[in-house]
């Protein structure tokens, strides 16, 4: 069969780069010896066991090949039929999840999983952050089309002049709140200006130089930001004396629930905000303007808009919700430091809004929850450490992991996993796929 | 004036190889308009496997020539990380090829932060210290003072030197060069005319890569040291250097390379070294502002 | 003759260069209020360059295009503006523009210059109808307080949201896509879209359309179906339009006013008949010996 014999050779070959991008790195290790020497460790097996398996995995996708494409063949035509009846029901279903995610997660703790604490910082608040930092980033990126490479810049503003203001002069969260979030729209606002009027590619690089920028600052301005050491014991935020803190003196603690319920509800809150801000936001003028910007500029132009402008806002909006993020950020862990608000947490941002489908919201927190929960459970994972033997730690392999489903997805489904956009204004009411209408016709 | 001359050396030094790596982003760049965020960690990677090679030649296979040892590196070096970029282009972003803007630049952050973290899982997640080769200096007398230059800078220098004019011939004078040439102004019409798109943009990343290589071999003869997270910063200046000196043209790259070079050593020697990587990134703000398209870039016209 | 006794728009002396190519040489030509002009020419010739200059995409190199809201300016009016370092006037009647210093976006929105694109440039993923909306920017913009009583949802930004939504109903009407408002535009047919682009230009509330090829690919029952639309909204609006064409069946159907440029110079200017016979231009068309044109030139000036 001719067939077969090209798939012997196609993997073969995979399996002979394999070994060749394998050679040196992987079946070669260097590890300092006692007296501070590198010497080398031989690993060859490895690097053939890796070679194997991409023989064996080309010969796999090679038979299985016809069904593949034929599957995605019949997916390429672009779909202009309502969504499917499921996701609309999924913003509600999921609202439902997170209001009651706190006792689901008594109710994990209680069924033997990890305790009550992790459950809801490791993938509660953890995720519902992201979910909260890609609403935002979603407006620069998603809805204005503006590629921000150091969201995280923001982040760290918020974080900082929060944990600052009340640190220095004592103020509440409730009022350093809004001023982090105001500060970073400000610094957005302050990137902006210089470079959105130049080519679209170069805001990435300034705003990523930007990120840079504030991290070096923050870890060499050591008077005000005490450098690599980071600002600790950050005040929590109360409530009529009361505490929202997970502290055993807090309110939650106090009302017998668990004691970081209230900082849950607390961001939970701010992203359900964020949430009605944007979506609002699409609505009006300037949100329409930030789509049709991100379609085409010039036509945009051509409409008397003034994309200038229209840039600058959608950058400040976009900030200003990071830097309430930070400020939530700050609050809740009681302490920072750069080391929080690395390049890889922009990226990680990005990765979301763009895996989750530019502009799509329920796509942003679907993709949060899968890529921060994902690698998350990866850490709890201990049965992979009985297949792979009692040194196999799985948090190594997370930050890999990530990077490839982040390939992969985009090979995947290039558009993010949401690619359907929902329209600001109908004329007519929305056609829907066994909505109760049609169940009524019967 | 000895130690602006020793400080113009040491820059000159830095930045040859920011200038190398440079190369790889604005060829990439020129031809598919897309910021191949993984190359700063191809570098890294191709350090390592020049540390590794080198360390298999002359500890398990004996060589005693250092020079040899050095030659077969560079060639054996430039060889795998070539595979690498190849392989890369080839599962990453080719899939991704007209698709919509973002996606290919997303696949390439995830690429970037599959590979760093891959050689920490392979390699471990400490530094790896070489012993300093290449360290005899030779004195050069100015003024009152002197000045030293080392053989490995020395090195540096004249590896880039070669290297790029044998990169200016094969891109102004050979068929290759002119089918990528022809890729980065109009990749339909030239696909019409026969060239064949895909192979040139794989060579693209190829020749990327391979540069990336000799810049590790030569970051790894330089400081010693390589670890799986220096990818991202030398990454970054690079781009930055690309951008400074106009994206898509190769003068440009490494104009902007030596600049970038000279301006973080100037910086850290007169003023404070905390702050040499704002003072980097400040000034490619302050020069996109007055010379959008940078220094040696084309001016673009927008097309309405 | 509207273009003599009631100009909308003055163009004096422009000059376009791109490096060493002079795409607009020292071009002058008005047009007239409520007429439908066409600028023709041989491929190349600048007429998208004018476009461009007129919609403030292209900064020209030098010249002036003075531009009047609610009647004909005087000389020294004009002269008075030029002189000065304003960009317009304020409160004036007839209200000036100079469009050579003003912004693209400026130009549309103050100026009320609207205009289509060679290569259409639609808001693709948007629907039909928000791109009709988009183009309501500005009066949307200011009912909804820049954005801040839109949020709150006070109640005169949702007035001003329903009339947006009836002005482009209304236009979508007229274009006769009225049934696929909510389709995303990409998914409309080429002609389809077309019709969209000038729909969504009008919704701008322009005094002066700009239409670079609007009969470009469509066959010969659409390009009728075109002319009866220019037509048509010239005469429900007043609209004065100004378009880029090659197609001379429509262009000698609906122009009241013809000029031709070649080389980025004027060579004829005059109603459809006169530019028919004019030698030039058909040289320009047809590609005819400069002697021919000097000779039958000068045959048409003699006794």
């Amino acid at each position: 069969m001719a067939s077969a014999g090209a798939a012997l050779k196609k993997a073969f070959f995979a399996a002979f780069v394999t070994f060749g991008l394998a050679f040196p790195i992987v079946a070669l290790r260097t590890d300092a010896n006692l007296s501070n020497q590198l010497v080398l460790t031989e690993r060859w097996p490895l690097a053939f066991g890796l070679a194997g398996i991409a023989l064996f995995g080309t010969l796999l996708l090679e038979m299985l090949g016809p069904a593949i494409r034929a599957r995605t063949a019949s997916k390429t035509a672009p779909s202009t039929a309502p969504p499917h009846p499921f996701l609309a029901y999924l913003p509600r279903l999921g609202l439902l999840l997170l209001l009651a995610f706190p006792f689901i997660a008594t109710g994990i703790a209680a069924a033997g999983g990890p305790g009550v604490l992790k459950v809801m910082d490791n993938y509660g608040i953890q995720i519902l952050i992201y979910v909260l930092l890609g609403w935002g980033l979603n407006i620069a990126v998603g809805l204005a089309g503006l590629l921000d490479l150091g969201y995280v810049a923001f982040y760290a503003v918020g974080a900082y002049s929060s944990a600052l203001l009340a640190k220095t002069f004592g103020l509440s969260f409730w009022i350093t709140l809004p001023l982090a979030g105001i500060l970073a729209a400000f610094w957005g606002l302050l990137v902006g200006l210089p470079v959105l009027r130049l080519r679209g590619d170069y805001l990435a690089i300034v705003t990523l130089a930007f990120a840079e920028i504030v991290r070096l600052v923050l870890i060499n301005w050591v008077p005000v930001t005490g450098g690599y050491a980071g600002i600790s014991s950050i005040p929590k935020p109360s409530v009529l004396g009361y505490s929202l803190g997970s502290e055993p003196t807090g309110l939650a603690a106090t009302l017998g629930l668990p004691r970081i319920t209230f900082m849950y509800y607390l961001l939970l809150a701010l992203a359900l905000f964020t949430y009605w801000v944007t979506t609002r936001l699409r609505t009006l003028p300037v949100g329409r303007a930030w789509e049709a910007m991100r379609e085409d500029e010039i036509a945009c132009r051509s409409l008397g808009i003034n994309t200038f402008k229209t840039k600058l806002s959608a950058l400040a909006a976009g900030a200003f919700f990071g830097g309430l993020a930070g400020a939530f950020f700050a609050t809740h862990q009681g302490f920072i430091s750069p080391k929080s608000f690395e390049f890889m947490e922009s990226a990680i941002i990005v990765a979301i809004v763009v895996l989750g489908g530019l502009g799509s919201m329920l796509g942003v927190a679907i993709a949060a929850t899968v890529m921060i929960g994902g690698t998350e459970l990866l850490r709890e994972l201990d049965v992979l450490k009985a297949v792979f033997g009692g040194d196999f730690d799985p948090a190594q392999y997370r930050m890999l992991l990530f990077g490839l489903a982040m390939v992969m997805l985009m090979v995947w489904r290039p558009k993010g996993l949401i690619a359907t956009r929902e329209p600001t204004v109908r004329l007519t009411p929305e056609p829907r796929r066994g909505a109760p209408a049609a169940v009524a016709a019967e | 004036m000895d130690y602006f001359v020793q400080q113009l050396i040491n820059g000159l030094t830095l930045g040859s190889i920011y200038g190398l790596i440079a190369i790889g982003y604005t060829m990439v760049y020129g031809i598919i308009g897309m910021v191949n965020f993984a190359h700063g960690d191809v570098f890294m990677l191709a350090a390592f496997i020049a540390l590794i090679l080198f360390l298999l030649l002359t500890q398990l296979l004996g060589i005693g020539s250092l020079g040899l040892a050095l030659l077969i590196v560079l060639v054996l070096g430039m060889a795998l990380t070539s595979l690498w970029g190849w392989v890369i282009e080839r599962l990453a972003y080719r899939p991704l090829r007209g698709s919509f803007r973002l996606a290919p630049m997303i696949s390439a952050i995830g690429m970037s932060i599959f590979l760093s973290n891959f050689v920490q899982v392979v390699q471990g997640p400490n530094n790896k210290t070489l012993e300093p080769i290449l360290s005899n200096v030779i004195n050069l007398p100015i003024g009152n003072g002197s000045a030293t230059l080392a053989e490995k800078q020395l090195l540096i220098m004249v590896v880039t030197a070669v290297l790029l004019g044998v990169l200016w011939y094969v891109v102004r004078h050979t068929p290759l060069g002119r089918a990528q040439r022809a890729c980065e102004q109009d990749r339909k019409m030239a696909s019409l005319l026969g060239v064949d798109v895909d192979r040139t943009i794989s060579i693209t990343f190829i020749m990327g890569a391979a540069l990336a290589s000799v810049a590790g071999l030569l970051w790894m003869t330089y400081y010693g040291v390589v670890s799986f997270s220096d990818g991202f910063v030398p990454g970054v200046k690079a781009f930055t250097a690309a951008v400074l000196g106009g994206i898509g043209s190769l003068p440009g790259a490494v104009l902007g390379g030596l600049l970038i070079g000279l301006i973080e050593t100037f910086w850290s020697a007169y003023f404070t070294i905390d702050y040499k990587d704002v003072a980097a990134f400040s000034i490619l703000a302050i020069v996109l502002i007055f010379l959008p398209s940078g220094l040696l870039g084309r001016p673009d016209v927008e097309k309405v | 003759m509207r273009w003599l006794s009631e100009p909308l728009l003055a163009v004096d002396h422009l000059s376009m260069r791109f490096g060493g190519l002079v795409a607009v040489n020292d071009l002058s030509f008005t047009v007239g209020r409520g007429d439908i002009t066409a600028l023709i020419g041989p491929n190349g010739a600048g007429k998208t360059t004018v476009f461009n200059c007129i919609t403030g995409f292209y900064k020209p190199t030098s010249g002036r295009l003075a531009l009047a809201h609610g009647g004909t300016p005087d000389e020294s009016a004009v002269a008075l503006l030029t002189r000065s370092d304003k960009r317009r006037t304020h409160g004036a009647s007839p209200e000036l523009f100079l469009l050579e210093r003003m912004a693209d976006h400026a130009i549309a929105a103050e100026a009320r210059v609207a205009r289509t694109f060679q290569n259409i440039r639609l808001f693709p993923g948007m629907t039909v109808l928000e791109n009709l909306i988009v183009a309501q920017h500005k009066t949307l913009m200011a009912a909804s307080d820049f954005s801040l009583g839109g949020l709150l949802g006070l109640a005169k930004h949702r007035a001003a949201e329903r009339k947006a939504l009836e002005l482009a109903k209304a236009w979508l009407e007229v274009v006769g896509l009225i049934d696929r408002a909510d389709d995303p535009a990409g998914d409309l047919p080429y002609g389809a879209q077309r019709r969209l682009e000038i729909a969504r230009a009008m919704c701008t509330n322009p005094v002066l359309l700009c239409l670079d090829e609007p009969a470009a690919g469509l066959n010969n029952r659409e390009s009728a179906e075109l002319t009866r639309l220019l037509r048509g909204i010239r005469q429900q609006t007043g609209v004065s339009i100004l378009l880029i064409e090659h197609d001379m069946s429509v262009v000698m159907d609906i122009s009241d006013h013809v000029i031709v440029i070649e080389y980025g110079v004027k060579i004829a200017d005059g109603t459809a008949n006169d530019v028919k016979c004019d030698p030039k231009v058909i040289a320009a068309y047809l590609g005819v010996d400069d002697e021919d044109v000097a000779r039958a030139t000068a045959g048409r000036a003699g006794p």
